[in-house]
């Protein structure tokens, strides 16, 4: 048995279409079979309810007069692109405010805009002969614009990489605050309810698709930025009218150390049109897999930890070496359950029809990383590699000559298998002077807990390390231990100096 | 049962925690000291039962003593349920109940403020 689409669309004008929510088609076709569910159902609802960075509206403003090309454009001190036409702009959730930094950004004005509050919207102009005008200050609401089109060039992942940290401090990352040593585990997504993992063939979900989006109705544009589905990943590109939204669906936050953010509620009614379709939405937490990676190591390809499933992640807790960690999602499980509901009553009532794909989605696509033709900056580039380094047997004093021989505020220490284990600074020196001698060895009064970078690390890492922990300079330690280099601010302006080229 | 105890520049100078656990026989857990040159204030945890005892004997020596029960505050039209809090309390004073809505139990707060941090919707606070 098979159903179409007409039939299904016209149960839904009927009032007697049947919609169930995603998390509660397995134990359905558990109880009924494929074929009696297929029977049984005629459409699957999914939700999700997640902070989508990638989101953002157009807007058009409407025409003053005397005119404005508006070149530069602040909603609520926000910055919105403008380089479009003369009175549209994009605003992204992502922007942050120019006076309260991240506790408000794009996504908070997104969020006024769609309680009702006006908005104080800022343009600036050179002024051309049709549109004259070279400034512009106003109070709008969303009633007052032409359009506010929703827009979110990449959402509704089809999976997420789980987070942790091995470091010895806490990260305050996009996937929120990571506690050190592996503390938590850190998720997103709502699992079986999501709308992809329902689809993962995107046989249903494809351009043209009428979706919920934050209370709207809204519409799949086609694949997302950055979609990957080849392996595992496939986003969404999706539009709505902001007018028809509501703050129950579309939530502004801000993470505290990384940014703002737009909390999306977003829901994709599949039609059941036969096994195939009732197999993939019988979907279950336990099938869903993605890795926990060590968010850590600052790089591009962070290391995995472990393969986890969503029924381990949304269970509360999974065992990392040994050991009960506690996770927590970013997502809203709860909200993601009020979407599909919401949607599965649009569908019941006959608010909302289906469509099938105009164009599919390419399933065999895969994102690539960025093709580096100019490699960043690495330490090996630019550390100091003539050493001059002291034993932690010698004398103070001794070391103060080297110091002052070598032209360097910094002496690494090495012990007799000439292994790093300390480092003595002139403030070191003239401290254990000022105190009256209480070391007379350079082990007495050397920092032990050094903190230290290797020839491979970016530059910009080996910055941050010296920002975070207000210091000078690192020594540069090998793969194999080996103390082959020092890194100090002074090599840093070697960028600037060269103009940083391969 | 968790108390917050206030005392004066003075009052810190005495051993107001040892003479209270000396003089009621109630064994006393600190969770958390702060003492600097004008005020200091420590959490302890105390059993339920022995709450009266220890808030006069306190009391008695001087200290201001506030029972803490609601220690964490939830802003309900702010907060989405998300659980970004749960796994950052070192307490378990966070949870979800079994239709995913957060819940907070706030007498085994320690006041250590990192759900407030780490809550992407600002809807947290500590008892002020």
């Amino acid at each position: 048995m098979e159903k179409t689409i007409e039939l299904i669309n016209t149960r839904i004008r009927d009032g007697n279409a049947r919609a169930v929510r995603a998390d509660q088609m397995p134990d359905i076709v558990d109880e009924l079979g494929v074929a009696g569910a297929l029977r049984e159902v005629d459409v699957v609802t999914t939700g999700t309810f997640g902070a989508m960075c990638s989101s953002g509206a157009f807007f058009n403003f409407g025409h003053s007069d005397p005119p404005i090309r508006m070149e530069k454009v602040w909603m609520n001190d926000v910055e919105a692109y403008a380089g479009i036409a003369a009175v549209d702009a994009y605003l992204g959730a992502t922007q942050k405010s120019e006076t309260q930094g991240i506790s408000y950004g794009g996504a908070h004005v997104l969020e006024d805009l769609v309680a009702g509050n006006s908005v104080r919207l800022r343009a600036q102009s050179k002024g051309t002969d049709c549109y004259p005008r070279k400034t512009l200050e106003i109070d709008l609401t969303l009633e007052d614009m032409n359009q506010a089109t929703m827009v979110n060039p990449r959402n509704s992942y089809q999976s997420y990489v789980a987070a942790a940290n091995t470091t010895d401090r806490t990260l305050y990352t996009y996937m929120g605050t990571l506690l050190p040593n592996a503390g938590n585990v850190s998720y997103s997504g709502a699992g079986c309810l999501s709308p992809i993992p329902n689809d993962p063939g995107l046989r249903i979900i494809g351009s043209g698709v009428p979706i919920f989006l934050c209370g709207a109705e809204g519409m799949i544009i086609g694949e997302g930025t950055q979609a990957s589905p080849g392996n595992g990943f496939a986003t969404l590109m999706t539009t709505g009218n902001m007018n028809d939204m509501s703050t129950d669906f579309l939530r502004a936050a801000t993470f505290k150390g990384y940014n703002s953010t737009l909390y999306v509620g977003l829901g994709v009614p599949i039609p059941v049109l036969d096994e195939d379709v009732v197999r993939r939405t019988a979907v279950r937490d336990e099938d869903l897999k993605t890795t926990i990676a060590d968010y850590g190591v600052p790089s591009r390809d962070r290391p995995t930890l472990r393969e986890v499933t969503y029924a381990e992640l949304k269970c509360g807790h999974v065992e990392m070496d040994g050991e009960e960690v506690k996770t927590s999602s970013l997502s809203s499980y709860k909200k993601a359950l009020e979407v599909a509901d919401e949607l599965k009553s649009w569908v019941e009532s006959g608010k909302m029809e289906l469509a099938l794909p105009t164009r599919r989605i390419n399933t065999e696509k895969t994102s690539r990383p960025m093709r580096d033709r100019a490699r960043a900056p690495q330490v090996r580039d630019i550390m100091n590699t003539s050493l001059v380094t002291i034993s932690e047997d010698e004398d103070i004093r001794t070391a103060a000559k080297r110091l002052l021989r070598g032209g360097t505020n910094h002496l690494p220490v090495l012990d007799g298998a000439n292994r790093l284990v300390g480092i003595v600074t002139t403030f070191d020196i003239s401290k254990a002077v000022a105190s009256n001698g209480k070391g007379e060895t350079v082990k007495d009064i050397m920092t032990k807990r050094v903190v230290y970078t290797s020839p491979a690390e970016a530059v910009d890492v080996a910055t941050h390390k010296l920002e975070r922990n207000n210091i000078s300079a690192l020594p540069v330690v090998d793969e194999s231990g080996k103390l082959v280099g020092i890194l100090s601010a002074i090599d840093l302006s070697k960028l600037f100096e060269r103009g940083w080229k391969q | 049962m968790k108390l917050l105890v206030t005392f004066s520049k003075k009052g810190g100078k005495q051993p107001l925690i040892a003479q209270t656990v000396k003089d009621t026989g109630v064994l006393i857990n600190v969770e958390r000291a702060f003492i600097d040159s004008n005020e200091g204030e420590v959490l302890i945890d105390i059993p339920d039962k022995d709450t009266k005892v220890i808030c006069d004997a306190m009391e008695k020596a001087g200290a201001r003593v506030k029972q803490m029960e609601d220690s964490v505050i939830r802003d309900e039209s702010e907060c989405v349920n998300c659980g970004a809090c749960i796994s950052v309390c070192p307490q378990d004073v966070l949870s979800f109940d079994e239709t995913w809505t957060l819940c907070v139990d706030g007498s085994k707060c320690v006041l250590c403020g990192k759900c407030v941090d780490a809550c992407p919707h600002q809807a947290l606070s500590l008892l002020p």
